[in-house]
């Protein structure tokens, strides 16, 4: 049997498990609901409109987050490449950088912007930016140094060079730096709503969680997963591609 | 100038060596890997004799088993037919006495040269003091006594197959098989450490049998050739060099040496552009 | 020493840009670096504040401990077993980009509103991580040195103890660094809404009563215990390496 069809095998394996025990009452229902059970909350939210609000501003958040992200890690990147002196200073801070518990700044956005889109965006942005300045530096790295010395003979202007030899060179890399500012984008938009927020997704599950209503909260939760899942197949798919260009 | 009028010993499609006595033998051994669409015949049948204390090199096209040949003859895969015995007992895990260099660096990165050097006979409970004489003595002859407290990562590729090959050295093996020790050096480096490696043979008297690509070092290295089909190889010559026992790399000038490499192609190059025409590597 | 030089100027100007921050928006958005510090220095005088510390390093430690061990073990073994690893690893990667906070109110309905919630939290964050890490360390590994340790003639004892286990450490070690600041994450995050000990909660306590200058102590002993463990393991890596 292919791995795929073991790993799908497995998966669906463990949710058919979880089933059992929540429907044979070993998992109370008061803890966790059955994952189809689950689903049908998922269906409901989504069909009842009642968090559309919320989940647009979630998404919202997110989109922006990730794009800000992107956008100025690969600027910063830039620069901080063409100055080799800086990047040598900033090396060990943005080693030690994702060692720092980022949540932390997170009130200090809240007093500064108040609660809302603004401080959540910055915490996300803050948390996601340094993964795209690192694989922007990764990826200038790595462009074989042959690579430029071909666009040389070719006599291409400098932009050329930059426009059809070195960013697609680099793209791999510059793909990773992508993946992981989505992902942060998301973790931090979400957990950030979730300690304090007054809207978006990461609230109404708060929200729901504290009154007790756990059908809003599973179908929420559960919406994101598979978002989340979407999201990254998607993403994953796309790097697999461009990864078979890696140099060895 | 064919190789028949050259004076190359022309030598039957016998794998016996004569009158010597037989270190290790392998004899109608074939290996086939089974795999998930397909059967691999990657080895075989191989008849081999190796004569004690000979210097025996494997030359053949790329993917014609050579590797699989050596791993059997090392215990470190079993053949699916026919049987390998080493100073006759058969072949069954890696035997005591027999050392391996390998293609790739295996020096371990975490200890320096020294205890790359002693990492064998410690394991094998070898007291300190024997232990310290037997790696000073092998870290000297290979030349590594200033690189002694280095790491390998420290050291060029060349320093780094001299760890491995004294760390090879300091078991005392009776047999060493080399498989294409010095791919990854550049020619000059190469041909040095050729002679390194006749010093090594004739210093311990073991049974040495390398393996590579490279005609001329096979040519010039060893008292006997074979030559490999492609796969699933076979040996499909015997050759003969009748060098001295104190030759060195300074043999390549000699119009000999041109004769046994000229003889070695002869038959290599059929096999070789098979590959290139199958378009596989 | 001109590297560590730079990196030197480089935290002035951002202590520099922080007093002109404070200057622009005020005490009571932002406190100086001075005010900071002092105030700092005032809470590890008070015997509650090392109370909360207590608190989070417990849950903290508990919860490194077991990512470390479930996930060095784990890793090990869906490294060994190729196709268990396989077939898992992607399920493990997807797991590892989903925001864990979604799954907080499940977990809080598991354990309850206790410690034994906050090292869920940080077993969350930390163990995949370190999973990953450590499957990737034995695939990675030249298959030369396990030949070479079958030459040798090497018990399966010797081989993993003298030749498997030191040439995975580095990649390991990389795994725990990750794992440490994760699992730390985790259990922060989980006192910063759920809990009322501990140093994430003074955080989220502090939002509510506007201590600026106490948010930004506790950020600030936070980022420097962070940091000093991370660059330390960075230190015991170079050691190890060799490389």
């Amino acid at each position: 049997m292919t791995e795929k069809r073991l790993r799908i095998l497995v998966v669906l394996g463990m949710i058919a498990l979880v089933e059992l025990l929540c429907r044979t009452g070993i998992i109370p229902y008061t803890v966790m609901m059955s994952p189809i059970q689950m689903t049908g909350e998922m269906v409901r939210v989504l069909a009842s409109g009642q968090f559309s609000a919320d989940i647009v501003t979630s998404f919202a958040n997110i989109a922006i987050a990730t794009v800000v992200s992107i956008l100025l890690g690969f600027v910063l990147g830039l620069i901080i490449y063409a100055m080799p002196g800086v990047r040598r200073a900033l090396e060990p801070l943005l080693a030690s950088y994702y060692a720092v518990p980022t949540f932390v700044f997170y009130p200090i956005f809240v007093t500064l912007f108040g609660v809302g889109s603004a401080s959540i965006i910055s915490i996300a942005v803050l948390l996601a930016v340094v993964s795209m300045i690192t694989a922007t530096l990764n990826g200038l790295d790595r462009i074989p140094r042959v690579l430029r010395k071909t666009g040389q003979i070719y006599r291409m202007s400098r932009v050329q060079t930059a426009l059809l030899i070195e960013l697609p060179a680099a793209l791999p890399y510059l793909f990773t730096g992508v993946k992981l500012s989505v992902a942060y984008s998301f973790i931090g938009v979400i957990a950030s709503e979730f300690i304090l927020s007054g809207a978006g997704i990461g609230y109404a599950i708060a929200f729901a969680y504290n009154l007790f209503e756990n059908g809003d909260m599973y179908g929420l939760m559960l919406l994101v997963l598979v978002v989340v899942t979407i999201v990254n197949t998607a993403l994953n798919m796309i790097d697999r591609r461009l990864q078979a260009r890696r140099q060895r | 100038m064919s190789a028949a009028s050259s004076g190359a010993k022309v030598v039957p499609l016998s794998p016996q060596s004569p009158a010597r006595e037989v270190h290790a033998q392998l004899r109608g051994v074939t290996r086939v890997f089974q795999l998930p669409t397909s059967t691999l015949h990657a080895l075989g049948p191989i008849d081999l004799d190796l004569a004690k204390g000979e210097f025996f090199s494997v030359v053949g096209p790329s993917g014609c088993g050579k590797s699989t040949l050596l791993d059997i003859l090392a215990g470190l895969s079993a053949p699916q037919s026919g049987t390998a015995t080493f100073e006759g007992k058969p072949v069954s895990g890696v035997p005591d006495g027999v050392g391996v260099v390998f293609q790739e660096d295996a020096s371990f990165p975490w200890l320096n040269v020294r205890d790359n050097v002693a990492f064998g006979l410690r394991r094998a409970g070898v007291d300190a003091a024997e232990i310290a004489r037997r790696v000073d003595y092998a870290v000297g002859f290979m030349g590594l006594k200033d690189f002694a407290s280095s790491y390998p990562a420290q050291l060029s590729g060349g320093m780094r197959q001299r760890v491995c090959i004294a760390r090879t050295l300091v078991m005392q093996p009776r047999l060493i098989l080399l498989d294409e020790p010095f791919g990854a050096l550049d020619q000059q480096t190469r041909l040095l450490m050729g002679d390194e490696l006749l010093r090594l043979w004739r210093e311990t008297s073991a049974t040495v049998l390398l393996i590579t690509h490279a005609l001329d070092e096979a040519a010039m290295l060893s008292d006997r050739v074979g030559v490999m089909s492609t796969r699933p190889g076979t040996f499909i010559d015997f050759v003969e060099t009748g060098w001295e026992r104190d030759r060195d790399s300074r043999v390549v000038s000699t119009p000999h040496f041109g004769d046994i490499t000229a003889r070695l192609w002869e038959k290599l190059r059929v096999e070789a552009m098979k590959i290139m025409a199958s378009g596989k590597d | 020493m001109p590297r560590l030089a730079g990196t030197l100027i480089v935290l002035l100007c951002f202590l520099v840009m922080w007093q002109g921050f404070h200057l622009l928006v005020g005490a009571s958005a932002i406190a100086s670096p001075l005010q900071t510090v002092l105030k700092l220095g005032t809470l590890l005088t008070q015997a509650d504040f090392w109370a909360n510390i207590s608190e989070t390093m417990r849950a903290f430690v508990a919860a490194f401990a077991i990512s470390l061990a479930g996930g060095v073990t784990l890793g090990i073994v869906l490294g060994v077993r190729r196709l268990a690893g396989n077939v898992a690893e992607p399920i493990l990667t997807t797991l590892y980009s989903i925001p864990k906070v979604v799954l907080y109110p499940l977990v809080l309905l598991c354990f309850g509103l206790g410690i034994s919630a906050k090292i869920a939290f940080g077993v969350m964050h930390g163990l995949i991580p370190i999973t990953l890490f450590s499957m990737n360390a034995i695939r990675q590994m030249k298959p030369v040195y396990g030949r070479t340790a079958q030459v040798m003639r090497l018990s399966p004892t010797q081989s993993a103890f003298t030749v498997i286990m030191p040439a995975i450490l580095p990649e390991i070690i990389s795994g725990v660094r990750l794992g440490f600041s994760l699992t730390l994450l985790g259990v922060l995050i989980g006192e910063m809404f759920a809990s009322q000990r501990g140093l994430g909660f003074l955080l989220t306590n502090a939002i509510n009563i506007g201590q600026v200058d106490t948010i930004m102590a506790v950020a600030l002993l936070l980022t420097v215990f962070a940091v000093t463990c991370n660059s330390l393991m960075m230190l015991l890596d170079r050691q190890v390496s060799h490389r």
